[in-house]
């Protein structure tokens, strides 16, 4: 069976571009638009690191681009570093990390890697992205509204985010419009991962990356339907008069709230942001495991020690997940029943985690391991990672949550996770899978120039928020800290922090750099398959057309059938017969 | 034991309670180092043992995983036995039940964007009524009718507490939800809008403590400060005394 005749050559741009329904294409929409997002979430850290760093200091040069409502005279206002904070959280989660890992490489690789021509429902998922896109828009649109974007947090806890002018409105709908394409977006993945598998393709022969975006699918699928609600009864508190958040009596600014029915709960939408907010972070976590994965198991040149455990270990952690929220509401007023099991279930979680971890550590163990970019990334993020990892022990155990709760040590703990974690893995993934969309490789020394310092300084700005941390500097404060005498002693750290982050985003110069220049002037390469790895994308033309693949797919073996005993070279493809 | 004031800073403690608290923090994050040092040293040998240049041809077989096996339980088994033995019970005895002494004095606090009001029920030991319709005339709502509340005190921002007695805080909150933390004393309770929570403590120095609002409650939340003055039980008396004859 051959397969896909070439785009007829009377499809238009657009629709080969634009409104493509091939899950490639989309995948790079997914991807360069959360780049961008996630390139503009940490520019509103930049500005943010500015006023932590020198607070009521005018913003030199671009200061006054603001405007008199957010930085009069180029000095930030409380309001606008509040909704700057807000955004950015609700940005680099919600925009960037989770549409890049989830959105983009897992179109552009799910088909590919287990052998299909495309995803199961080409058109749900080109709708996905651009209900994606329109609320990635409508966020950016909220910066317009008189009053501001949401500055409530990227949690928007009502009673503050019922009340909140209407910024948080255009939030909720954003929130909606996100929810409605993940949900897309998750379906359509677990039809394609359950039905499309090309012959041969068992499930014990998925790859890892597979399997993370199969738990990654199902948990947006269960997970986020509850906050879809709790989005819209926050609407309809804000909108129509409603209260399912806000209690009776409440007295605002010397006002009682007279116009409010009353009677509902504030602490009932914690519970519901947080049933998705914690399951969250594993589909944030999972996709990255899955990247890192593959370049380790191709650069070490060895099968992935543990694989079975890894598998069952990323199942068993999709299900904890569902059962760990309220470890982020400790001290909203909990008794010693309920934190009890929130706890255990909590400990619970780091054991499959640490399976996962340990398994790749011991994966190099003997193997003959290649330093290129790809996998300085992916070597990177296990230390980085784990140590955010080892730092939710202390926020996990209620008692120690006490003195860390809310402080600069979450944001650290948390970061580690997601910053020279998460996206250490997806900037390797990025090296690794690079050429075979473009048929170019990005560039080596380049690729150095930008792990190094980005390593460098994303320790320098992450540690430190976890000393602050410990002396109780709290986040979320437009002064950083000024206010309280106790923070002063830690405080010298802000500009150390702030410096970093800017020489950081000076390292990203050589990324921005090398991927553009790449895509034209690239070294090219000569096979489909440049890294010799062993799973079914390498087997397809470079850059795959449409259709994906242009000779009938046979799987053989499993993933990661590197040096083989008595094979003939020192990786086993999937997709060949002979070893 | 000095370079620890500076990659350890935590407040010098204030409070009976918070030593377990403190125990805890310094056991867990004594694993944390000793699991990251364990895996960061077994990271570089492996780097540079098996690079390309140093071991060419890959060995598949490896003891390394029942090590690694021994490791993971061996860390389970710590993780549990400091949430079994030390956070479940403290939690028990802390903070999901009241102060077991009867020498306590219980105190009230309303929080409101971005100030906390303090509440003492006075030498008779009787909070008087507050309602909603009063909110006008006073931050706390307090019924200028009922006789209870004739010899109450109220503060902002300032809570006045004699050393080594046992603080019962009563918390709600007026608008939106806020955080009541003391690091000092090792304790943080969020105030949420329709519910009342507790926090208690003993202090054990004299001295001023500041209070952090520990949730985000809008434009003033970096301001929302507090004070706790720790003070001599005469210095309490006197200072109740004065603040009576200010009622009158
Ligand atoms: C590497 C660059 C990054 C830097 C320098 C950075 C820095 C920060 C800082 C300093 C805060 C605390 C602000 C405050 O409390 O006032 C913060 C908050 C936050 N960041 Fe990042 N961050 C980065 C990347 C990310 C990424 C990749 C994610 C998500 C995956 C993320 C998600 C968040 C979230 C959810 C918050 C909490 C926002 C809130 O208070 O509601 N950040 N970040
Ligand atoms: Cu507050
Ligand atoms: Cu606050």
């Amino acid at each position: 069976m051959s397969i896909s005749k070439k785009p007829s050559h009377d499809a238009s741009f657009v629709q080969k571009y634009v409104f493509s329904t091939d899950h490639k294409i989309i995948g790079i929409q997914y991807g360069l638009t959360s780049l961008f997002f996630l390139l503009f979430g940490f520019g509103l850290m930049m500005i943010m690191r500015w006023q932590l760093a020198y607070p009521g200091h005018a913003l030199p040069v671009m200061g006054t681009i603001f405007g008199e409502n957010n930085m009069p005279g180029g000095i930030m206002l409380p309001e606008f570093y509040n909704q700057l904070g807000a955004m950015h959280g609700t940005i680099m989660v919600f925009l960037g990390v989770v549409p890049l890992g989830f959105g983009g490489f897992g179109n552009y690789l799910i088909p590919l890697q287990i052998g299909a021509k495309d995803m199961a429902f080409p058109r749900l998922n080109l709708l996905s992205y651009w209900i994606f896109f329109a609320a990635g828009g409508l966020m950016l649109a909220s910066f317009f509204l008189p009053g501001g974007p949401t500055g409530n947090g990227w949690t928007s806890y009502p009673p503050l985010s019922d009340l909140a002018h209407d910024g948080q409105s255009i939030w909720l709908v954003g929130m909606f419009l996100i929810i409605i394409s993940s949900l897309f977006s998750s379906i359509n993945f677990i039809v394609t991962i359950f039905q499309l598998r090309a012959p041969g393709m068992t499930f014990e022969r998925l790859p890892f990356f597979i399997w993370a975006q199969l738990v990654t699918a199902f948990l947006l699928l269960l997970a986020f339907p509850p906050l879809e609600g709790a989005a819209f009864m926050q609407l309809m508190d804000r909108l129509l008069g409603t209260s399912f958040f806000l209690p009776s009596g409440l007295d605002v600014s010397g006002q009682v709230l007279t116009n409010i029915s009353g009677g509902g709960n504030a602490l009932l939408w914690q519970h519901l942001f947080w049933f998705l907010g914690h399951p969250e972070v594993y589909v944030i976590i999972l996709p990255a495991l899955g990247i890192v994965t593959e370049i380790i198991a191709n650069n070490t040149r060895k099968p992935i020690s543990g694989f079975n455990y890894m598998r069952y270990s990323v199942i068993f952690l999709g299900f904890l997940s569902f059962i760990v929220w309220s470890h982020h509401m400790y001290l909203t007023g909990m008794g010693t029943n309920v934190t009890a099991f929130f706890q255990t279930t909590t400990m619970l979680v780091s054991i499959p985690s640490v399976i996962i971890i340990s398994g790749l550590f011991i994966t190099l163990w003997g193997g003959s391991i290649r330093f290129n970019s790809p996998m300085l990334f992916a070597l990177a993020f296990l230390p980085m990672f784990g140590f955010g990892g080892l730092t939710g022990l202390p926020l996990g155990l209620a008692t120690t949550d006490i003195p860390l709760h809310d402080t600069y040590y979450v944001i650290g703990h948390f970061h580690y996770v997601v910053a020279p974690g998460v996206i250490f893995a997806i900037f390797g993934g990025i090296y690794y899978w690079f050429p075979k969309a473009t048929g170019r490789k990005m560039n080596e020394t380049l690729g150095r120039l930008h792990f190094w310092p980005t390593l460098i300084c994303m320790n320098l700005v992450f540690f430190p928020m976890l000393i602050q941390g410990i002396a109780g500097v709290n986040r979320r404060l437009y002064d950083g800290g000024e206010s309280y005498l106790f923070m002063h002693d830690v405080l010298y750290w802000n500009v150390i922090i702030s410096w970093a982050v800017w020489v950081m985003a000076v390292a990203q110069i050589p990324f921005i750099f090398n991927f553009f220049w790449s895509i034209f002037q690239g070294e090219k390469v000569t096979s489909d398959n440049p890294w010799e790895a062993t799973t079914l994308e390498w087997a397809a033309p470079t850059p795959p057309p449409h259709g994906n693949f242009t000779k009938k797919i046979t799987v053989y073996r499993g993933p990661y059938e590197y040096s083989l005993e008595g094979a003939s070279k020192d990786y086993s493809p999937q997709f060949e017969k002979d070893i | 034991m000095g370079i620890l004031k500076y990659i350890f800073p935590m407040q010098p403690l204030a409070s009976v309670e918070g030593r377990d608290i403190d125990t805890l923090m310094y056991l867990i994050h004594g694993l944390i180092l000793v699991l990251f040092v364990g895996w960061a040293v077994y990271f570089i040998v492996v780097l540079i043992k098996f690079r390309k240049s140093n071991n060419p041809k890959v060995q598949r077989t490896s003891s390394a995983s029942k090590i690694s096996t021994m490791v993971e339980w061996g860390v389970a088994a710590l993780e549990f036995l400091l949430l079994f033995a030390f956070s479940i019970p403290f939690w028990a005895v802390h903070v999901a039940s009241k102060p077991e002494y009867k020498n306590v004095l219980e105190i009230r606090v309303v929080a409101q964007q971005f100030a906390w009001n303090v509440h003492y029920a006075g030498p008779d030991g009787k909070f008087g009524r507050a309602s909603a319709k009063f909110l006008d005339d006073n931050p706390l709502g307090l019924d200028p009718d009922d006789p209870d509340g004739k010899d109450d005190i109220t503060t902002m921002n300032q809570i006045y507490v004699p050393v080594n007695k046992t603080i019962l805080i009563s918390l709600t909150s007026k608008d939106v939800v806020h955080s009541l933390g003391i690091p000092a004393m090792r304790v943080k309770q969020d105030v949420i809008p329709g519910m009342s929570t507790t926090v208690w403590f003993t202090p054990i120095k004299k001295g001023q403590f500041e209070i952090v609002c520990s949730q985000l409650c809008g434009l003033g939340h970096y301001r929302m400060r507090g004070i706790v003055n720790v003070v001599s039980q005469m210095d309490f008396d006197r200072w109740i005394q004065e603040q009576k004859g200010n009622h009158d």
